[in-house]
């Protein structure tokens, strides 16, 4: 135990020293001055040392899990908390009442401003679900996925800006065009794997974000787009709360529409393509799989759902600029698939609802949040890879029971 | 005429620090075939300290050359330090993961260090003094090319001629060699692996913060996002020349550097970092392997 | 002795280059229906590459790869895709086992599927009463396979977590999932005890005999070979050094020669 201590307190150490320029100093060039922050470093040296016991002590624990996993013991049969959670019926069943009430009920007790902060992180929990095809089921890694977000809202900017296009009729253009560019842009890369293909796709993003700005004939520059109406009801004149309140409920179809939709894909053959091809792609291949159209019907799939979403986004802000898409958004995005677990539809809802309402609640930490999202990304890919909550196969009926004699 | 070779020159000048930075980047996924994202934060953060330092002394009456040397030297260290404690914390314990992990890690990492250099200094951009003197007698050529930019382009040609001695020519470098050919072979032939690959971060950082200081002192401002677009260029170019191929991380900041000054003074500046990610995106679709790379054949 | 009929692979010269390195060498190789021919030879004398060749991985430098597919019209495969060549009716098991590691038994032999079934995006959503149907029908047909190959206990374990030898035999219900006519198997026997092998020894029979697959496998163990085999190609730094039946290539000095040095257990 001592040994801990000491190791701990050498690093505590060396985190002092590491941080200390950065920390503890701060210089103003302009006026000459120097600003000492002592209690800094104390707060560093607290905290790196509190934090290497706990690192050591959660490495050891994955050095365990792991000889255990490899050593081929039961732990595959024995379900998390989490696993269970959605696959025992007694337990999931009051849970989904508990749910189902709070959610209609939500805009009823609380205000409008609490309503519209749900309404973007339900935005985000589309475009979580929407790339954990993408990346959790295909296992294509695309880092610039903010790229048909922004098409989708753009779409309904311009076609309203300078046609007087209306949402609802925006909405289906706008995840057609998300598809469209999935498809374009997924086709030059098909040939891509991991480390290359997630810089490709970071570059699309990026240059998409930049063509925007530019592009001041169409996209109005980094001016942006404002006056963007909010979804109508029938041309029904409604103030600012009532549609917030609409917007809200169409959100909660969507997401519903959503999960509907990916659950289906993810048990039936496209969805098991993407998974082999994400596990193996050259044997995937060789099993008669067409690698191309696969990969962009991963691609197009996922893009559409941004593109839709982006609509939505764009009606709730009812103003849009280049600065909504960077690739913070993109991260951020990644990162809730990440942590929600490739591949995981529940996962993937917590891990948006999470990242995007802790902020907004824990106020005083909002400075910190992409801070912690680094961290988090970190943490997760180190010490529970397969996400919140993960990955629980299917059980297929077959037409036989099995029989003990078939083994000779 | 002249027009040109002032382009010419600040391409060059452009190239030497993308080579700076792009060394780091091809050093590293050379060894372990990992994108260390966060690479580009390192030479934001050797600016940083190297401002800070230089900040300092200057408060308390240093003043001329002195505080170039200092500030370098001190930016130097902390980077490799910076460079060393990264590879502990976020790629090591993911040595033996599937290559998505490390990759998302680097991310994290990337937008950690970002946001920690934010709320630890500032969100604004920090004026950073001039510390490279003006020499005498680069007055003649003052019009095609100055002091700093002559000091950029010869301090960064020392680096890497040092750095390719190191590698040619000592254990170490022999080291590094051995480990990015086979790391199982490596390890079995006496090979210390995690201090080859500590060294190799620490090396490249070294050399990024060398980018950082005189990237600070010729363009007179920096802040926290300068990694992330100097990132990605500098990557850009290491792919150019071949990805883990030293030379060729040289040759394609060079060509990097001066296609973007040719194109930003013959055509238009605005889509500069547009011209840049194109390129990376053409380069990764049309010849992967880059100019000076061979390309991998996967074993079937 | 199985009745010798129509030839269901006809390579022809194939010769394949990687730069300047020959790995394959004019090399002429016949599969007909009802057969279990093998393709032995020392490590590195280029027969997996040869089967990439075959199957679509590489595309051969020269030389010609015709498939008769029973009752549909002959094809020069050269340079197709590996799935063309799957959907063709050529599947192939690989060298270093290539299972989808995170996907379970069932679902790993369901891949297989793909190229058979039809559902795209859309059906896949609707789940319309075709679409229910095929899936039924995958479902069932990769359980009768998983039994074939004795793994059906296994059927809800993930793919990693299964043994070697029950790892090679998914790959080989898998590829027999796309309904091929012609099985190609790379060392299947890698790494079993006597027991498996003798097991696999059965399997192959039963597929070719019940399942009427025509099988081209690359062996290193000798006994198995000898045992099935119809006809054996050998193949020795790339060109092709001997064939016949086993007796004749157990008795060939050249053949005896290639493997010298090495532990011929025939």
């Amino acid at each position: 135990m001592s040994d801990y201590m000491k190791r701990s307190f050498l690093v505590a150490l060396w985190f002092v020293f590491l941080t200390f320029p950065l920390m503890v100093v701060k210089v103003n060039t302009l006026k000459n001055t120097v600003e000492w922050r002592w209690m800094n470093m104390l707060w560093v040296a607290i905290g790196a040392f509190v934090l290497s016991l706990l690192w050591r002590w959660a490495l050891e624990r994955r050095q365990l899990k792991n000889k255990e996993a490899e050593s081929g013991e039961d732990e595959s049969t024995r379900l998390g908390f989490g696993q269970r959670l959605l696959v025992e019926p007694k337990l999931y069943k009051p849970v989904l009442a508990v749910l189902f009430v709070a959610t209609i009920a939500f805009p009823l007790l609380f205000d409008i401003y609490q309503t519209n902060i749900m309404v973007l992180a339900l935005v985000f929990v589309v475009l979580g679900l929407g790339l954990n095809v993408t990346v959790g089921l295909a296992g294509l890694l695309d880092l610039g996925y903010v790229a048909f977000f922004a098409v989708g809202a753009y779409t309904y900017g311009i076609l309203n800006s300078f046609w007087g296009i209306g949402f609802w009729t925006s909405l289906p253009i706008g995840g057609l065009m998300g598809a469209l560019f999935g498809i374009a842009l997924g086709f030059p890369i098909l040939r891509l794997r991991g480390d290359y293909l997630a810089i490709v796709t970071l570059g699309f993003g990026s240059i998409a974000k930049i063509v925007i700005e530019n592009w001041e004939e169409v996209t109005n520059g980094a001016k942006g787009i404002a006056g963007i109406p909010r979804p109508g009801f029938f041309g029904a004149d409604m103030s600012i709360t009532s549609a917030t309140t609409y917007t809200y409920y169409l959100m909660i179809l969507m997401v519903i529409f959503t999960i509907f939709i990916t659950n289906r894909l993810k048990d039936s053959r496209i969805g098991r393509a993407w998974m082999a091809l994400r596990e193996d792609e050259i044997a995937c291949v060789a099993m008669g799989v067409d690698m191309a159209k696969t990969k962009l019907g991963a691609y197009a799939f996922g893009a559409f759902w941004a593109g839709l979403v982006g609509v939505i986004f764009a009606a709730r802000n009812t103003y849009i600029n280049p600065n909504s898409f960077t690739f913070m958004e993109s991260a951020l995005v990644l990162s809730i698939v990440v942590m929600g677990g490739m591949g995981s539809i529940v996962g993937v809802i917590i891990a948006a609802l999470v990242l995007i309402l802790m902020p907004e609640y824990l106020r005083a930490f909002s400075e910190y949040r992409m801070l912690m999202f680094g961290a988090i990304m970190v943490l997760m890919m180190i010490f529970r890879p397969e996400g919140l909550i993960a990955n629980v196969r299917r059980k297929y009926r077959g037409h036989k029971v099995m029989t003990e004699d078939v083994n000779a | 005429m002249q027009y040109f070779l002032e382009l010419s020159c600040s391409g060059l000048v452009r190239g030497s620090i993308y080579a700076l930075i792009a060394l780091g980047y091809t050093m590293v996924y050379g060894i372990i075939q990992l994108i260390n994202f966060a690479h580009g934060e390192i030479y934001m953060i050797g600016a940083f300290i190297a401002l800070i330092v230089a900040g300092v002394l200057t408060i308390y009456g240093f003043s001329g050359v002195s505080i170039l040397i200092l500030a370098g030297l001190i930016a130097t260290i902390y980077a490799a330090a910076y460079g060393y404690t990264l590879e502990k914390i976020a790629y090591r314990p993911l040595r033996n993961a599937p290559r998505l992990s490390p990759l998302i890690s680097a991310i994290g990492m990337s937008l950690f260090l970002q946001n920690y250099v934010l709320l630890a200094q500032t969100p604004d951009f920090l004026s950073f003094p001039s510390l490279i003197p003006d020499f005498g007698f680069m007055e003649p050529v003052a019009h095609i090319m100055g002091s700093a930019e002559l000091v950029i382009l010869v301090t960064s040609a020392v680096a890497m001629v040092a750095l390719t001695v190191l590698i040619k020519y000592t254990r170490i470098g022999k080291a590094m060699r051995a480990t990015q050919q086979d790391m199982t072979m490596a390890r079995l032939v006496g090979v210390n692996v995690d201090n080859v690959i500590s060294v190799t971060f620490v090396l490249g950082s070294v050399l990024a913060a060398i980018g950082g200081v005189l990237v600070g002192s010729y363009i007179g401002q920096i802040n926290f996002y300068i990694g992330f677009m100097a990132g990605v260029k500098a990557f850009t170019a290491a792919v150019l020349g071949g990805i883990g191929n030293i030379p060729g991380a040289v040759l394609g900041a060079m060509v990097l550097g001066l296609a973007e000054s040719f194109a930003a003074g013959y055509i238009s500046s605005a889509y500069e970092d547009v011209f840049a990610f194109g390129v990376l995106v053409l380069i990764l679709i049309l010849r992967p392997s880059g100019l000076l790379g061979k390309a991998v054949k996967q074993k079937v | 002795m199985p009745e010798i009929t129509n030839k269901l692979l006809e390579v022809k010269g194939l010769t394949m280059d990687f730069g300047g390195l020959r790995a394959v060498d004019t090399v002429s190789l016949d599969v007909c229906t009802g057969e279990i021919v093998a393709l032995i030879g020392p490590n590195g004398a280029g027969k997996t590459t040869f089967f990439n060749c075959v199957t679509g991985i590489y595309k051969p430098t020269r030389g010609d790869v015709l498939v008769h597919p029973p009752a549909k019209k002959s094809q020069r495969i050269n340079g197709f895709k590996s799935n063309r060549v799957t959907t063709i009716g050529m599947a192939r098991t690989f060298q270093n086992i290539r299972l989808f590691q995170n996907m379970t038994v069932l679902e790993n032999v369901m891949i297989g599927r793909h190229c058979r079934t039809t559902t795209s995006i859309l059906g896949a959503i609707l789940r319309g009463a075709k679409t229910m149907r095929q899936e039924q029908e995958t479902v069932n047909r990769s359980y009768d396979l998983l039994e074939k190959v004795d793994l059906f206990k296994y059927a809800d374990e993930f793919a990693k977590n299964l043994p070697y030898g029950a790892q090679r035999r998914l790959e080989i219900a898998r590829a027999m999932a796309t309904d091929p006519f012609l099985l190609l198997l790379d060392e299947p026997a890698a790494g079993m005890n006597p027991q498996e092998t003798r097991a696999l020894d059965e399997l192959i029979v039963r597929v070719r005999d019940t399942e009427k697959i025509a099988i081209l496998l690359i062996e290193h163990d000798m006994k198995l070979v000898m045992n099935i085999s119809d006809r054996i190609y050998v193949m020795e730094y790339g060109k092709e050094i001997a064939q016949g039946g086993p007796m004749d290539i157990r008795n060939n000095p050249k053949v005896i020669e290639a493997y010298l040095g090495e532990e011929a257990d025939a």
